[in-house]
């Protein structure tokens, strides 16, 4: 009798841990800040979310720590950049994480490209003689608002089939995430209207759709091919290709060494700006519309600067 | 696709077109479409035709003397399977894929991703022990095939290609999401015994292994061999803790030697790991291992049933800070193996260590130092001693020009003064990097 008594309590805190741990927030483990940035929108305070990688490291070299396998073991649902950015440490955290949700092709596992706008897709064959290239196109989308808007929208649907008590919450976040964007966005064409068509030289590929999406201009790299560091000859040719074309900003992401690019900056009287590509690259930057705002803000006060000269 | 194909699928998308502006489409316009679509079948087909031919004209330039002249219209069209949806959008390839040996359509997009490692070896200087590395080598080509095999497992192989033959360097199957949070692997692996017995050769910052690995650990392979292994979290509220066991055939090198089915050798692994600050690390471990050694064998019998058990323990010291995460590292590393070696003559109770410190200071160039000291487990007398010094320059991430001089004392010889000097490149897939 007393075991049965033993039973039914076990079987009734059971029942309880169990009702517990399901209501308890979503957790969401994101590769990128910027992911993570998006996440909070939509999510708000019934999710919890954390980013693996820093807004001020390479995405394409993050180490992987035992200490983010932990992360991900804990994870309900996992947010990557995909586009390959993260194949050099992110496979390895998935399959040590001993986490079934968030094994590629699980539900928790949301490939945050899959329906955004990605510029570079190789058309013809590829090989390494080019560098560090990404099969798969240009990982870094996330810096066009109309693509934070198509990765809300993704997110917005798996946090809302993961908790379908929670949709109408979450569809109005993403709904007043979504207008807010659509106004900021608005107001940033419009700050950049003037400058349309302004060439600039950037360090990595980082910024090809910030570039379309504003009217700019990339003519040129500081890296000679994607991963490789910059050489003195190639270094030489952007200098005189930037004087031809009377190029004047440098956009340098903040994991790169200012070296070349300073140097560069003195030959050609061009400004050197170091641009975070990611929320929480610089400390201002500290949400998906503070990123562009202070992105947009350096290089108007740049341009204004050098176009005075 | 058919030849028919292309028409009927614009029919149909244009079909849905129309289907949605009905009320404001005229008449006109959709026999203009119409007459647009005939024109476009018939210049697809006349194309067709044209690459019919051509077709026909190149199988003859092959087939100069055929008895009797294939027409055009029976030659067998080389097989093509059809890209999987979603795989173009993404980046994947377009259009048609050959497959080649009528293999099931799709296979190409199945296969596994492949990578093959070369690593190729030279050395000078003056080295009197037998069988010491040649002037030039090419010490090793592994062959890396890697795949999600199923929602439950995925495989991964490593074929090591030597200048003598071909090794199963590993190849097991994975499943890395089984109920209890547990890590279960199967097949042929190197064993969790320490730090640099589960590295493969190319991703060592130096050319050879250190001392300690031949002479407790059996050789340059160390323990690896096939069996499984079972690894699992610990929860607790402060550390990163893993604790991994194996049970393998007790065969592994000149280490373990199993002599019937229930000589099997155990391996046991606990590690520890903690961030210090989001730039320094702190890796930590403990190890195990107990086998039947060959010393008892005569004539194929294991008449001494001797044992060999191997206790190890690990420490790495990293630090990278973010910011410049490309350009400066540091990993700090020393492992040190006790061996104790049931023989005939006794049991040899051998001790051995290395220390080792490599700084990246630019962002292709990396250099190291290492301190090596080991005893032989077969005689514990003898003590080996060796110093190197490494110097590592990436042109990419794909390849790397190593150059190391090695000092070594042997017990039982005169000292070698050598310099290693390595090239690794790197082919196919980009796999993940180590930690």
């Amino acid at each position: 009798m007393t075991n049965k008594i033993c039973l039914a309590a076990f079987i009734a805190l059971f029942t309880v841990s169990l009702s517990v741990h399901a209501e308890s927030k979503l957790n969401v483990v994101t590769t990128t800040e910027d992911l993570a940035a998006i996440a909070r929108e939509v999510g708000g305070d019934h999710i919890t979310v954390d980013s693996i990688a820093k807004g001020y490291q390479d995405p394409h070299f993050v180490e992987a720590k035992p200490s983010f396998i932990l992360k991900l073991q804990k994870a309900n649902l996992l947010i990557l950049v995909g586009r390959d950015l993260e194949i050099g440490w992110l496979p390895p955290l998935i399959q040590q994480s001993r986490n079934s949700k968030v094994q590629v092709g699980a539900d928790g596992y949301l490939d945050a490209s899959l329906q955004a706008r990605i510029l570079e897709i190789p058309q013809v064959q590829i090989t390494r003689a080019e560098g560090d290239v990404h099969p798969l196109g240009n990982p870094h989308y996330w810096l066009d608002p109309e693509n934070g808007k198509i990765i809300a929208r993704e997110i917005f649907d798996r946090v809302a089939r993961f908790r379908p008590d929670d949709r109408s919450y979450f569809e109005s976040r993403l709904n007043d995430f979504l207008n807010r964007l659509n106004d900021a966005e608005k107001r940033w064409v419009a700050m950049m209207a003037p400058y349309k068509g302004t060439k600039m030289v950037t360090y990595h590929r980082s910024f090809p759709n910030f570039a379309e999406r504003f009217g700019l201009d990339i003519v040129g790299y500081v890296e000679p091919k994607p991963g490789i560091p910059p050489t003195p000859q190639h270094t030489l040719d952007l200098i005189n290709q930037m004087k031809k074309a009377n190029v004047k900003i440098v956009l340098v992401e903040p994991y790169f060494d200012l070296k070349t690019p300073n140097s560069i900056g003195r030959a050609t009287g061009a400004e050197v700006l170091v641009m975070p590509p990611s929320v929480g690259g610089v400390k201002e930057a500290s949400d998906y519309f503070k990123l562009f705002d202070y992105d947009l803000n350096l290089l108007i006060n740049a341009m204004k600067k050098t176009s005075a000269n | 696709m058919k030849p028919h194909t292309l028409p009927l699928l614009l029919l149909f998308v244009i079909t849905l077109v129309s289907d949605g502006s009905a009320q404001t489409s005229t008449v006109a316009e959709i026999d203009a479409l119409r007459a647009e679509i005939v024109a476009l079948k018939a210049d697809y087909d006349q194309r067709l035709q044209a690459l019919e031919r051509q077709f026909a004209a190149l199988q003859n330039q092959a087939q100069p003397a055929p008895p009797t002249q294939t027409p055009a219209t029976t030659a067998a069209p080389p097989q093509t399977a059809e890209v999987p949806a979603g795989a173009q959008g993404a980046g994947g390839p377009g259009g048609q894929l050959p497959v080649y040996g009528g293999a099931a359509a799709g296979s190409k997009i199945f296969n596994p991703d492949i990578a093959v490692i070369g690593d190729f070896l030279g050395a000078a200087g003056s080295n009197k022990v037998p069988n010491p590395e040649p002037a030039l080598t090419m010490h090793e080509s592994e062959a890396a095939f890697q795949a999600i095999v199923d929602p439950y497992a995925r495989a991964d192989f490593f074929f090591s290609f030597g200048e003598q033959g071909v090794n199963l360097e590993e190849g097991y199957l994975t499943f890395p999401a089984v109920p209890g949070g547990l890590l279960v692997r199967a097949g042929k692996m190197r064993a969790a015994f320490g730090k640099i017995n589960t590295l493969h050769n190319h991703v060592l910052p130096w050319t050879d292994r250190p001392l300690v690995t031949r002479s407790l650990m059996g050789g340059e392979d160390g323990i690896n061999d096939a069996g499984f292994s079972v690894a699992r979290l610990i929860p607790n509220p402060w550390i990163f803790l893993e604790a991994t066991g194996q049970v393998f055939r007790g065969d592994s090198s000149d280490l373990f030697t199993s002599s019937k089915r229930g000589d099997l050798s155990y391996v046991g692994h606990l590690r520890g790991y903690q961030d210090i600050t989001e730039s320094t690390n702190i890796d930590i471990g403990i190890s195990y291992s107990r086998g039947h050694n060959g010393s008892g064998i005569v004539d194929n019998l294991d008449l001494g049933r001797f044992r060999t058990t191997v206790y190890g323990t690990d420490a790495t010291v990293r630090w990278r800070p973010l910011r410049r995460s490309i350009y400066h590292s540091f990993v700090g590393r020393s492992e040190f193996m006790w061996s104790r070696r049931g023989q005939p003559n006794g049991v040899q109770s051998a001790l051995g260590y290395y220390f080792s410190g490599d700084y990246q200071f630019a962002r292709r160039w990396f250099a190291g130092i290492r301190y090596d000291r080991s005893k032989r487990a077969d005689n514990a007398l003898l003590t080996d001693k060796g110093q190197s010094a490494v110097l590592t320059y990436w042109p990419s991430e794909f390849s790397q020009l190593r150059g190391q001089y090695r000092r070594t004392q042997y017990a039982n010889g005169p000292t070698a003064d050598e310099f290693l000097m390595q090239f690794q490149f790197s082919i196919g897939a980009h796999g993940a990097h180590p930690f």
